[in-house]
């Protein structure tokens, strides 16, 4: 067993970071723990600070302003960091490649361990991208 | 005057699923000013649907917001179809108001659960979320995905609900009606919501009037104002209904109009559904062959207020310019009026209170240093910046060809 292995072995805390998104791939986020997918009941929980997290979710095309600001988060998240990119914004841009604001998708900026495609991604699609993932590590 | 402290809320805060950033000055508990930043869900969206086609619109605003993507191609339908002058079939009015009000359910028990989450009262917040299931499974049924729905198109609606679907949808309804009946005698009776909720965050008919607000936040201070029943569009002229308004104007009273609302909505689509099946076979598109020019304005009531379109058309199959105002934009607003005053604990539920959707409210905003007052961004910066822009994506193209 690998250190990064050892690492990802129990609970998982996540840390949820919206850039410019519409708020879908959020509540379908939400939506993975309340009671009819409930993935709270394996651990995985969402904090309030990114230094007490394991994963870092990452939905929503990322903006001029947003760039900076995932850039110090990630730089202030403990490692290893599992990135997760969630929905068709988070993996390439989606429909607001050609926006002006646009920083470019989330693995320009930082690198990205899994996608989750979709728009928005059903949770149950979530749940498969993260158990994908920790069977990976 | 003593010394403030400032508490900033944001921009990725863990109660708030949105970027925004909130700066409390507090003396003490008590806040004494607030302001709040955005820019941080910019997507220039206005700009983008003068690139795309009217079809395509529909899908770019759909993403404005997650919660109301129904309101925004509604309201951006109204508005083309009063430039072409398109009347739509009656049937093709029921579907389209049936998703609106399916939609205004699945939102007021988002923010129910919410609210409750702001409280850290979290038995109300899973149970709403729980009961919120069966409404998105409907939607998933009737359009293919749970959240963006795609129904929309100009001249009608894309897919029909045929005789099959409307006897689920209509069992459905029954689950959500008993669970609202219970959903809503927890939170009215429950001692632990009064205390938190009552008398806080108090605005009266003359602030809402003052500020503008839209929407339950109006509702609950006494103001009858609903674009469904002042300016009536789709089916809401041919059902029976009332608006829904509450005097105290504090958060309890949002609470309640929303939730007294969401009976209306079922009593919408139960008469929604009887007429569609009244227009038995009844076609569902109207043929649109082009938008002629011309200016169009539409309205359309989400769950949160009035949402207005305006769209120009020059006879080309884009629009020429695209003009979106949000309800929360102006709901916003009240925040300088029922947060002062309040203690930090409660000014958290009375920015809840309004049910704040910051991807719709995000407008373009003009960079100054604070200190010098110089211009950091202005306006000609950004059209540049779109031309490089332009240019880019025409290399990347090229390259690809």
């Amino acid at each position: 067993m690998g250190f990064k292995s050892y690492c990802f072995k129990k609970s998982l805390w996540v840390f949820h970071f919206g850039g410019a998104s519409c708020n879908n791939c959020d509540i379908e986020i939400l939506d993975c723990l309340t009671p009819r997918h409930d993935l709270e009941r394996f651990g995985i929980l969402l904090v309030g600070s990114i230094r007490h997290a394991d994963v870092l979710l990452v939905n929503g095309s990322i903006n001029l302003h947003d760039r900076e600001r995932l850039l110090e988060i990630y730089r202030q998240a403990p490692k290893p960091l599992l990135v997760v990119a969630i929905g068709a914004c988070g993996c390439t841009g989606g429909l607001f490649t050609e926006s002006i604001t646009f920083a470019g998708p989330v693995d320009k900026i930082i690198p990205v361990d899994a996608y989750i495609p979709g728009c928005p991604p059903k949770p149950e699609a979530i749940i498969a991208g993260i158990v994908k993932l920790v069977n990976k590590n | 005057m003593g010394r403030k402290t400032l508490i900033p809320i944001g921009p990725y805060h863990p109660l708030q699923e949105e970027p925004e950033l909130f700066k409390l000055y507090c003396d003490g508990e008590i806040v004494k000013d607030i302001q709040w930043v955005t820019g941080y869900n910019h997507r220039s969206i206005e700009k983008l649907s003068e690139s795309k086609t009217y079809e395509q619109v529909f899908f770019l605003v759909e993403r404005i917001c997650g919660i109301c993507s129904t309101s925004h191609p509604f309201a951006f339908a109204n508005a083309v179809e009063e430039i072409a002058g398109v009347e739509i079939t009656d049937r093709a009015k029921y579907i389209r108001s049936v998703i609106a009000e399916l939609e205004r359910i699945h939102s007021h028990l988002l923010w129910v659960g919410l609210a409750g989450h702001f409280l850290g009262y979290n038995t109300v917040f899973m149970w709403a979320w729980k009961y919120r299931e069966p409404v998105l499974d409907l939607f998933e049924m009737i359009t293919g995905n749970r959240n963006s729905y795609a129904m929309f198109k100009v001249g009608g609606v894309r897919r029909d609900i045929e005789g099959s679907k409307i006897s689920e949808i209509r069992k459905v309804l029954d689950v959500v009606k008993k669970k609202t009946d219970l959903l809503t005698g927890a939170v009215m009776d429950d001692p632990v919501i009064h205390a938190r909720t009552k008398g806080v965050g108090v605005l009266s008919k003359q602030d809402v009037i003052d500020f503008g607000a839209v929407g339950p936040t109006a509702r609950a201070s006494g103001l009858a104002i609903d674009v469904r029943m002042d300016d009536p569009y789709a089916a809401y002229p041919l059902v029976n209904w009332k608006v829904i308004t509450a005097t105290a104007g504090d958060v309890f009273a949002k609470a309640e109009v929303r939730l007294l609302e969401m009976y209306e909505s079922i009593s919408i689509i139960e008469q929604c559904l009887k007429g569609i099946e009244k227009e038995k076979e009844g076609e569902i598109t109207v043929k649109v062959n082009e938008i002629p020019p011309g200016i169009g304005h539409g309205r359309a009531e989400a769950p949160r207020g009035e949402v207005f379109h305006f769209v120009m058309s020059d006879g080309s199959n884009c629009p020429a310019r695209h003009k979106i105002r949000a309800p929360s934009y102006v709901n916003i607003a009240t925040f300088k009026k029922s947060c002062i005053g309040q203690t930090i604990a409660d000014a958290t539920i009375t920015l809840a209170g309004v049910d704040p959707c910051y991807c719709c409210t995000e407008r373009m905003a003009v960079a100054c240093d604070s200190g010098t007052g110089e211009v950091i961004l202005n306006g000609r910066e950004l059209i540049e910046r779109s031309v490089l822009r332009t240019g880019e994506l025409k290399s990347t193209l090229k390259e690809r060809t």
